[in-house]
C-alpha cells in the first residue's frame, strides 16, 4: 500500500486547537465531590447508575419469585408486583443504561478519545451529575412515599397512571416519578451539549470526524438523538402532571371512578402515547448507539485487526440515528391505528434493520481471519452479537404487524426486549467495564472472577429468556403477577416459570461476584500499565494511568492516522498508536 | 404529530448540511499525517458556548415542536372550544420584539466598541423581557378573571402551559442577560462582554420566533393556514 493523502489535504496546515483553560481544584470537596474533572464524574455517573440498577435487579428477583413461586411470598401482592415492575423498567432503561452509557462513558471516554483535556463546559457537566442524583434520590423517594411508587408499567400510560386502581396513582407516586423524570432530561441535557459540543470542537489537532473511534462515534449520535427525543418525554411528563395536579384533560378521557364521575373529559390517551413512544424508539437506539461503537472497538482491539468496512459503520450509525425517529408508533400497533399508518411504520421498522444488519456484518467480518484474544471484553462482545442478532430477528416477527397483534402483550414481547436492549446493551457494559477499567484504576480486573461472571451471565441470560419466548407463544400474558387456574396455560409454562425464576437468581448473584471485583480489584489486581491491550486510541495513550488531571501531558497528542491499524503489514508491531508519527515500515502505515 | 416532523426535518437539514461538509466519503485507512478537520481552515472558529447554545436551542425547539403537535392532537376532539385570547398578548409581543431588537443593537455597540450604547441596549433588553413576563402574567388574571381556569377546557390548559414553558425560558434567560447587565453597569472590560451579549442576543432572537409560532398557533392563524392548504391540496 501507498500512502495516500486524497484531496491535497496534506497541503493544508493542521489547525491549531486552542488550548483550554482547565479548571484546577483546590480542595478534596472541589475534586472528588464537586468536581468538574469529566473523569470524576464518569465515575460518579456510573457508581450511581450501578448503584441503582442493583435496586432494579433486586426488583426483578421478587418478580421472578412471585412468578416462579406464586403465593409463596405474602408481601408480593399484586400491588408490589405493578411497583416492582415499573420500577425495575424504568430504572434500568433510563437510571442505568441511558446515565451509564452517556453519562459514565461518554464522560470518561469523549474528552480522552478525542484528545480533549477535558469537556468543554465543566461547570455545566458538575451540574449535569448532581441534577441526575437528585433525580435519582427523587425516584428512591417514592419508595418511601404514602402509597409506594408508581405502579403504572415503565410506560405510564395514562389514564390507568393517575387513577385510584393503580398504585401510586392518587398518592405521591406517580407525581415523584414525573418529577423524577424531568429533572433527569433537565440533567441530561446539560451532559448532553457537553458531549456533542465536545466531539465538534474539541477534537484535537488531525482528528477528522472520519478518525474518531467507533466509541465515540456511537456516543455522540445517541447524545444528537437523545437531545431531540427526551423533549418528547418531557412534554408528556409535564402534561401528565397537570393533568395528575390540576386535574387538566390533556390525556384523560372522562372516567367514571369508583362510581365517580371524575374532572376530566374528552382527553387523548392516545396522544400520550404518541408522546412517549416518540422518546421510546429512540431511547432503544440511544442505548444500542452507544453500545455498537463500544462493541466495535472491543472487536477490533481484541482481534487485532482493523475494523470492517469503517466508513459503512459510520454511516449505519448516523443513519440508523434518523431512521429511529419515524418507527416509534409499531409501539402501538394494538392501539387502533388507520392500517395505512401500520404499513407505513411496519415498513419503516424493517428498513432500519438494513443499516443494522451491515454493522452486523462488519463485525463477523471484523473477526474473519482475525488473530481473535479471547479475552474477558473479547468474550462479552462476541456475546453481545448473538444475543444481538437473537433478539433483532424476534424484533422482526413484532416489527409485522399481523404477527405482532397476537403476540403483544404476551411475554414474547418480554422475552424480545429483553434480549435486545436490555442483555444486549448490559454486556457491552460489563465488557466494556472489562476494557476500560485498567485505565480508569491502574489494575487489571481479576481474571478468574471475571471468566465466571462472564460465562454464568450469558449462559443464564439463555437460559432466563430463551424459554421466556415459549411461554409468550403459549399466549401467556405479559404484566400479570399470578397466572392462575387458566385453562389455556399448560403445567410446562409454571415448571419453566420455576426455571426461570431459578436462572434469574442465579445470574443475579454472579452480578455481586462482578461488583466485589470492581472493589478487590482496586487494591489486589494486577498492574495493568499505561496500555495492556495494546490498543491504538489515545487513551491508552496517556502521560500516566489513571489519567492525570488535564489527561495529556505538557502538549495535546497530534493525530496521524485512524484509530483502527492494527497487523499492519511490516509494521514492527501489531499496533499503531493514533499519535505515532513514524511513517510506513519504521512503526507507520505500511 | 406533523409539527416535530417538521421540526425534525429541519435539524436534519441542518446536520445533513454540516455532515456533507465533514469529508465523510474519506477513507481514513489509506491517510496518514496531521490533516485538519475542516478543509476550510482559515475559516474563524465559532466559540464553543455559541455552538453548545445552538444545540440548547435545538432541544428547546423540539420542546415547542412537541408542545405544538400535541395540541393540534387534541383540538381534534369534540370538546375543544377555542378561547378568547387577551389583547394584551399583542402588546406583550411588541415587547418581545423590542427586547431583541435592544439586544442587537447591544450586539452591534459591542462590536464596535461603545461601551455607554452596550449598557443601555443591555438594561433596555431586559427591562422590556420583563415587560413582557409581566403582561403574560397580566394576560393570565385577564383570562382567569374571565372564568377560564386552566382544567376547564383544553384550549385554555395549553395557553397556561404553553405560555408558562415560553415564560420560563425567557426567565432562565433574564439570569444570564442580568449578569451581563450588572457586569456592564459595573464597568467590566468591553471586550469580555461580547461573548455574552452575543450569546444573549442569539437566544432572545430564537425565543421571539418560538413566540411568534407559539401567538401564530395560538391565535388560531396556523389552524386556519393548515386549514387552507388542506384545501388547496384535496
Amino acid at each position: 500500500m501507498v500512502d495516500v493523502t486524497p484531496h491535497g489535504a496534506d497541503l493544508i496546515p493542521p489547525a491549531e486547537v486552542g488550548e483550554m483553560e482547565l479548571y484546577h481544584p483546590h480542595s478534596w470537596w472541589t475534586k472528588y465531590v464537586f468536581a468538574q474533572d469529566a473523569k470524576v464524574i464518569a465515575i460518579q455517573y456510573s457508581g450511581t447508575a450501578l448503584a441503582i440498577g442493583l435496586v432494579a435487579l433486586v426488583l426483578s428477583w421478587l418478580m421472578r419469585l412471585q412468578l416462579g413461586f406464586p403465593g409463596t411470598f405474602d408481601f408480593i401482592t399484586p400491588e408490589a408486583y405493578y411497583q416492582f415492575m415499573t420500577m425495575h423498567g424504568m430504572i434500568m432503561v433510563i437510571y442505568l443504561l441511558t446515565a451509564l452509557f452517556l453519562g459514565g462513558f461518554g464522560n470518561y471516554l469523549i474528552p480522552l478519545m478525542v484528545g480533549a483535556r477535558d469537556m468543554v463546559f465543566p461547570y455545566v457537566n458538575m451540574l449535569s451529575y448532581w441534577i441526575y442524583l437528585l433525580a435519582v434520590l427523587v425516584l428512591v423517594a417514592s419508595f418511601f412515599a404514602p402509597g409506594g411508587p408508581t405502579g403504572a408499567g415503565w410506560t405510564l400510560y395514562p389514564p390507568q397512571a393517575i387513577l385510584s386502581g393503580t398504585p401510586g396513582g392518587t398518592g405521591p407516586g406517580i407525581i415523584l416519578m414525573l418529577v423524577s423524570l424531568i429533572l433527569f432530561i433537565i440533567g441530561f441535557t446539560m451532559g448532553g451539549l457537553n458531549y456533542v459540543v465536545t466531539v465538534l470542537q474539541a477534537r484535537t489537532r488531525g482528528m477528522t470526524l472520519m478518525r474518531l473511534p467507533l466509541t465515540v462515534w456511537g456516543i455522540f449520535t445517541a447524545t444528537v438523538m437523545a437531545l431531540l427525543a427526551f423533549p418528547a418525554l418531557f412534554v408528556a411528563c409535564v402534561m401528565m402532571l397537570f393533568d395528575r395536579a390540576i386535574g387538566s384533560s390533556f390525556f384523560m378521557p372522562a372516567i367514571v371512578e369508583m362510581g365517580e364521575q371524575s374532572p376530566h373529559n374528552g382527553g387523548s390517551p392516545i396522544m400520550f402515547q404518541h408522546l412517549f413512544w416518540f422518546f421510546g424508539h429512540p431511547e432503544v437506539y440511544i442505548v444500542a448507539l452507544p453500545a455498537f461503537g463500544i462493541v466495535s472497538d472491543l472487536i477490533s482491539t481484541h482481534a487485532r485487526k482493523n475494523i470492517f468496512g469503517y466508513r459503512m459503520m459510520v454511516w449505519a450509525i448516523v443513519g440508523i440515528g434518523a431512521l429511529s425517529f419515524v418507527v416509534w408508533a409499531h409501539h402501538m400497533y394494538v392501539s387502533g391505528m388507520h392500517p395505512y399508518f401500520g404499513f407505513f411504520f411496519a415498513t419503516t421498522t424493517l428498513i432500519i434493520a438494513v443499516p443494522t444488519a451491515i454493522k452486523v456484518y462488519n463485525w463477523v467480518l471484523t473477526l474473519w481471519r482475525g488473530d481473535i484474544h479471547l479475552t474477558i471484553p473479547m468474550l462479552f462482545a462476541l456475546a453481545f452479537i448473538v444475543t444481538f442478532v437473537n433478539g433483532g430477528l424476534t424484533g422482526l416477527f413484532l416489527g409485522n404487524v399481523v404477527v405482532d397483534v397476537p403476540l403483544s402483550d404476551t411475554m414474547f414481547v418480554v422475552a424480545h426486549f429483553h434480549m435486545v436492549m436490555g442483555v444486549a446493551p448490559i454486556l457491552v457494559v460489563f465488557g466494556a467495564i472489562y476494557h476500560w477499567y485498567p485505565k480508569i484504576s491502574g489494575r487489571m480486573l481479576n481474571e478468574f472472577m471475571g471468566r465466571f461472571h462472564f460465562w454464568v451471565t450469558f449462559i443464564g441470560a439463555y437460559l432466563i429468556f430463551f424459554p421466556m419466548h415459549y411461554v409468550g407463544l403459549v399466549g401467556v400474558p405479559r404484566r400479570y403477577p399470578e397466572l392462575g387456574d387458566t385453562a389455556f396455560i399448560p403445567p410446562s409454562v409454571h415448571t419453566l416459570n420455576e426455571f426461570i425464576t431459578v436462572a434469574a437468581l442465579t445470574v443475579g448473584f454472579a452480578q455481586l461476584v462482578f461488583l466485589f471485583n470492581l472493589f478487590w480489584s482496586i487494591r489486589h489486581g494486577k498492574k495493568a500499565g499505561d496500555n495492556p491491550w495494546r490498543a491504538t486510541t489515545l487513551e491508552w495513550q496517556t502521560a500516566g494511568t489513571p489519567p492525570p488531571h488535564g489527561n495529556f501531558g505538557k502538549e495535546l497528542p497530534v493525530v496521524y492516522r485512524w484509530a483502527y491499524d492494527y497487523s499492519v503489514p511490516g509494521a514492527p508491531e501489531d499496533f499503531i498508536a493514533q499519535n505515532d508519527p513514524r511513517p510506513s515500515t519504521q512503526g507507520g502505515h505500511a | 404529530m406533523s409539527a416535530i416532523l417538521i421540526f425534525l426535518g429541519l435539524v436534519t437539514a441542518i446536520a445533513g448540511w454540516w455532515l456533507a461538509r465533514q469529508r465523510l466519503m474519506s477513507k481514513p485507512w489509506l491517510e496518514v499525517g496531521p490533516i485538519d478537520a475542516f478543509p476550510e481552515t482559515e475559516a474563524p472558529v465559532m466559540h464553543p458556548a455559541k455552538i453548545g447554545l445552538g444545540v440548547f436551542l435545538a432541544v428547546v425547539g423540539a420542546i415547542f415542536a412537541l408542545l405544538i403537535s400535541a395540541y393540534f392532537m387534541r383540538m381534534a376532539y369534540a370538546d375543544w372550544q377555542a378561547t378568547p385570547m387577551p389583547w394584551l398578548l399583542w402588546l406583550n409581543t411588541g415587547m418581545l420584539v423590542l427586547a431583541s431588537v435592544a439586544l442587537q443593537c447591544a450586539v452591534v455597540a459591542a462590536h464596535k466598541g461603545q461601551l455607554d450604547n452596550l449598557k443601555f441596549a443591555l438594561l433596555t433588553g431586559a427591562l422590556t423581557s420583563v415587560a413582557f413576563l409581566g403582561g403574560q402574567l397580566l394576560a393570565w388574571r385577564d383570562l382567569a378573571a374571565g372564568g377560564y381556569y386552566a382544567a376547564d377546557n383544553p384550549a385554555v390548559s395549553f395557553f397556561y402551559l404553553i405560555t408558562a414553558m415560553h415564560g420560563l425560558h425567557i426567565i432562565g434567560g433574564l439570569f444570564v442577560l442580568g449578569r451581563a447587565n450588572v457586569r456592564a453597569w459595573r464597568g467590566d472590560k468591553l471586550a469580555r462582554l461580547v461573548l455574552t451579549t452575543e450569546l444573549c442576543a442569539m437566544y432572545w432572537h430564537a425565543l421571539l420566533v418560538v413566540w411568534l409560532v407559539l401567538f401564530a398557533v395560538l391565535m388560531g392563524w396556523a389552524a386556519d393556514f393548515i386549514d387552507i392548504c388542506r384545501r388547496l391540496l384535496s
